[in-house]
């Protein structure tokens, strides 16, 4: 595992790329940056990419962090590649219904759903 | 029963994220002193912290010589907070729906969205530059 990033865990499986955030709260300008700053590089490196985001231990995230992921998912099809979002709690999950954004990822309960729905 | 009062509290913070988060999470903590349960906590974290970004970013521009204004009062029943920047203020009505077209591929443009789901009350000033915010403690909303 990649461990560079303290506050994401990189896990490289065969059909797929695993960022785990490990930030409870995804606030502060620095944070959303040093997520970008390590999934971006994934993506660009790695053309053709699955990335799977577990979002298993985030509680709180600002509107900021949607339009990172915006970006990843922009940049991961442009590069030919999928993005899923596994594992977002139900309160986190509500704010990706609110703005509609629930319906632009594909967003899955557990991991190895996200995983699985690569082999199909 | 009858509300516990509460003494409005007023406060002039510094035009950065960092002092906003700083004041962001001292209301919290009152917020949960006061005994507001996990998801009132969630709802006003998240529609305090889009309200102070988008002073700090859009009302003041940034601008490090400008200041934020917060009066609130936390009492037994509600969370009561405003917040003015120095800025000329804009119309919130005009905003387009983040959820609708190509909107929905934009990196930005959600917090005034997710302030009127998550809070009970949610009204602009006429110039735009303060909004006021209410959320009554245990009261559920549907929020889609």
């Amino acid at each position: 595992m990649d461990q560079s990033n303290p506050k994401i865990c990189v896990d490289y499986k065969p059909n797929a790329i695993i960022a785990s955030l490990t930030y409870r709260k995804i606030l502060e300008a620095s944070d959303i940056q040093a997520l970008e700053d390590t999934i971006m590089p994934l993506i660009e490196q790695n053309n053709g990419l699955n990335l799977i985001i577990n979002f298993a231990t985030v509680e709180f995230l600002s509107s900021a962090v949607l339009g990172l992921l915006i970006r990843v998912s922009k940049r991961t099809i442009e590069a030919d590649g999928t993005l899923k979002l596994c594992e977002i709690n139900p309160r986190i999950f509500e704010v990706f219904k609110i703005t509609g954004l629930n319906r632009v990822f594909d967003i899955y309960d557990d991991q190895d759903y996200a995983l699985q729905s690569l082999d199909r | 029963m009858k509300s516990e009062g509460s003494a409005r509290k007023n406060l002039v913070v510094d035009n950065t994220i960092s002092a906003v988060e700083h004041l962001c999470r001292n209301l919290l903590d009152e917020a949960v002193e006061k005994g507001f349960g996990d998801d009132d906590i969630f709802a006003i974290h998240l529609a305090i912290e889009e309200a102070l970004v988008n002073a700090v970013k859009h009302g003041n521009a940034n601008a490090p010589d400008k200041k934020v204004k917060v009066g609130y009062t936390i009492g037994a029943d509600k969370f009561n907070i405003s917040i003015t920047d120095e800025g000329s203020g804009f119309e919130p009505e005009s905003l387009p729906d983040p959820r609708c077209g190509d909107n929905i591929y934009k990196c930005s443009g959600r917090g005034v969205l997710l302030m009127r789901a998550y809070m009970d009350e949610v009204e602009y000033n006429e110039a735009g530059n303060s909004v006021r915010m209410v959320k009554y403690k245990g009261k559920v909303k549907d929020k889609t």
